[in-house]
């Protein structure tokens, strides 16, 4: 076990309701999360000397931390690769208050990428310059790959071929993940749940992906709140403590176009974060009571599933089709509803799941939670956690 | 020239000296619109403007000679005074409109002046074409070059001056290969990967090559990942591969690129794999493992992707 597992805790967790148009800036919204996280642990804002958020946010740390009236910043970064790096500012946050750098590090996601932009449309209307990701996505763009669904489609195709995972298997996933959020209030698909039917007759985005293997586009913002052990033990919230936290990229990695390597059936990246994971928290699978598996596209989560270790490799598909990840099931996964189903805050509003899975204040509570595997964007380098009880 | 073409021409070429009008002036030559036009042009003669060296050497006033024309433009509205002739001084560029010339720029024009018009002056003008060129190919296109020669008359039917008008009616030069070509969003090009679209450009799909270990990569970067080597040529591909995997985009709909748009990943026979568009297959009929072989589409931009067909039978 490493000597930075539990070291660190989440003790306060803020968010905004979750729509498809917020009516209000991204720094309010920003603004809103980290103040009500706050709020929730109980530390005053100007006791705030780390922020942390990555890629694609357009909310600056100094901003975040002058609205919130703060003092004195001592510890900011900001990780790549959008929402594959949603685990990431926990492990950084980690690291910064176990060094001794920082005491209280707020991590935050705030987005209106529904309203004031479409997140998923891509890359389209790139300026043809030179730097190296736009040569890289000159691969792709010309020839109409210019969406997420789309560089992920080409790898689920030939998942499919190599393993004999099936578009319905793909459908249950999603079908899990919207009967979650039916029963969930703050999720923007609450009271609508989907049959398989439903998910096989929706349109093709990029086949073999329907329009209901894909995540939504949501405007909302999560915050948490990261101090140390010790200073948990005074706050009012149960300790959610961060057993682990890892990043990981693996050999020959692309932004989603990882084609090139021996195989393009697995998630090698998100395998080097589990390893890392059940080293750092001496945990394995068995451990885990429910999970988070980041669900932009539903055949990642049954990769992920994979390389997590819950299912062996290709053999997700029976995972699914014996609705173990389901209401009900050995591990149930996206009990908020998931992107698909709650909101689309890249990642951060799953692990924000995860740690109300831990307090044992989740709306599709699971029974006798211990420990919940939360992990992050894939096909780009990625990272995960697992948060748990002491 | 076409038989076809000659008919459609003597037609044209009939029209030649027939005389068109007449239109006439709304309003007489008068000293307001005379000042409104030398203020706008910048036009500071005294001749034109103070009154009196005008009244001494013609007992009026007069206009400048280059506003010939400007008496008898039609208005905002595009119409005549009264008692204008009707009929249409523009029917051989509309002959010539309809056999596939569809553009116009005016090339140049000539006027001459027989006298100063003075103020109280009221004009009219008849047109006639005067010539129609031969087919031509300039820059611009090919077509034909008409002269159009317009009479300018006084009160008294005197006439006071004549304009030659000189117009090309032509089919553009690019347009009906451009419109051919589906545009395609521009690749970024940099030092590291010119080559490739350059050969792409010249009909070549060239995969890089490591001049040290002979490893063979793509897509093209700066240095081999197996030996670190910053050296590197390339090789040109045989066009031979097989179908890895593939998607089929529906949505985003973009501009050139097919509505159910299949798009394959590429395993070169030479190991390497790429990223191309695949033709010559339904949508519903791609298969991983089918043999294909590679095409190249010419985009506008001069860019050119390569693509795949594939040959029938699954691996």
């Amino acid at each position: 076990m490493n000597t930075l597992s539990g070291k660190v805790a989440i003790v306060g967790l803020g968010a905004t309701e979750f729509s498809k148009n917020s009516g209000r800036t991204e720094i309010r919204l920003a603004t809103e999360a980290v103040l009500a996280a706050l709020s929730d642990a109980g530390i005053e804002p100007g006791e705030v000397d780390g922020l942390c958020t990555y890629a694609v946010d357009n909310n600056p740390e100094r901003e975040v931390f002058r609205q919130i009236g703060g003092k004195e910043l001592k510890f900011f970064a900001r990780t790549p690769e959008g929402g594959g790096a949603a685990c990431a500012p926990f492990l950084h946050g980690m690291m910064a208050i176990a060094s001794g750098v920082a005491n209280v590090v707020v991590v935050y996601r705030a987005m209106n990428e529904r309203s004031w932009y479409r997140f998923g449309a891509g890359m389209q209307g790139k300026a043809p310059d030179p730097f190296f990701e736009t040569t890289n996505f000159g691969y792709y763009i010309p020839h109409g790959l210019v969406s997420p669904a789309s560089w992920v489609a080409m790898s689920a195709q030939r998942y499919m071929h190599e393993y004999g995972a099936t578009s319905e298997d793909f459908g249950r996933v999603a079908v899990a993940a919207r009967d979650f959020a039916a029963t969930n209030p703050a999720a923007f698909f609450y009271g609508k749940p989907i049959t398989l039917e439903e998910h096989q007759a929706s349109r093709w985005i990029a086949e073999p992906l329907h329009l209901l293997d894909c995540c939504q586009e949501s405007d909302g913002a999560v915050a948490m709140v990261l101090v140390s052990r010790e200073y948990a033990k005074k706050l009012k919230q149960t300790p959610v403590f961060l057993k682990a936290a890892a990043q990981g990229t693996y050999e020959d990695q692309q932004m989603m176009t990882s084609y090139y390597r021996k195989s393009i059936s697995g998630l090698p990246e998100a395998g080097l974060v589990a390893r890392q994971l059940w080293q750092m928290s001496g945990l394995t699978p068995k451990d885990i009571q429910t999970a988070v598996i980041y669900d932009h596209f539903t055949p990642f989560v049954l990769e992920q599933l994979e390389e997590y270790g819950f299912a062996g490799r290709g053999e997700a598909k029976y995972f699914v089709r014996e609705g173990r990840h389901a209401r009900g099931g050995d591990l149930p996964i996206n009990t908020h509803g998931g992107q698909l189903g709650e909101a689309y805050i890249h990642g951060m509003n799953g692990v924000a799941e995860g740690v109300r899975q831990v307090r044992g204040s989740a709306v599709n509570q699971v029974a006798g939670v211990k420990n919940v595997l939360v992990t992050a964007g894939t096909g780009v380098p990625t990272s995960g956690l697992i948060v748990g009880l002491d | 020239m076409s038989e076809l073409q000659s008919n459609w021409l003597d037609e044209a070429k009939a029209l030649i000296g027939h005389e068109y009008g007449k239109v006439y002036a709304w309003d007489a030559v008068n000293q307001p619109m005379i000042r409104q036009w030398c203020e706008a042009l910048g036009v500071d003669n005294p001749l034109y403007l103070d009154g009196e060296t005008a009244q001494q050497r013609f007992g009026a006033h007069v206009a400048p000679p280059t506003m010939l024309q400007a008496w008898v433009l039609a208005g905002i509205k595009g119409l005549y005074p009264p008692g204008s002739a009707t009929d249409n001084p523009y029917e051989v560029l509309q002959l010539i409109e309809r056999h596939g010339y569809a553009s116009v720029v005016a090339v140049n024009s000539e006027q001459e002046y027989f006298r100063y018009l003075k103020e109280g002056d009221r004009l009219s003008f008849t047109s006639m074409i005067e010539s129609v060129s031969e087919e031509k190919t300039t820059g611009l296109g090919t077509g034909f070059f008409v002269t159009q020669l317009l009479s300018f008359y006084d009160q008294h039917d005197a006439k006071v001056g004549q304009m030659r008008f000189r117009l090309f009616k032509f089919r553009p030069a690019s347009a009906k290969p451009a419109a051919e070509k589906p545009s395609r969003p521009m690749p970024g090009i940099s030092d590291d990967n010119r080559f490739f679209w350059d050969g792409l450009k010249a009909r070549k799909l060239l995969i890089q090559r490591c001049t040290a270990c002979g490893t063979l990569r793509n897509p093209p970067g700066p240095a081999c990942p197996a030996c670190h080597s910053l050296l590197s040529d390339s090789i040109e591909a045989s066009g031979r591969g097989r179908i890895y995997s593939y998607t089929v985009v529906h949505y985003p709909t973009l501009p050139g690129v097919p509505a159910a748009n299949p798009v394959g990943l590429i395993e070169l026979e030479e190991g390497v794999r790429l990223v191309a568009g695949l033709v010559g297959v339904a949508a519903d009929a791609v298969r991983i493992g089918s043999e294909v072989s590679l095409e190249f589409l010419e985009c506008a931009n001069e860019l050119t992707l390569p693509v795949f067909r594939p040959l029938g039978g699954a691996a």
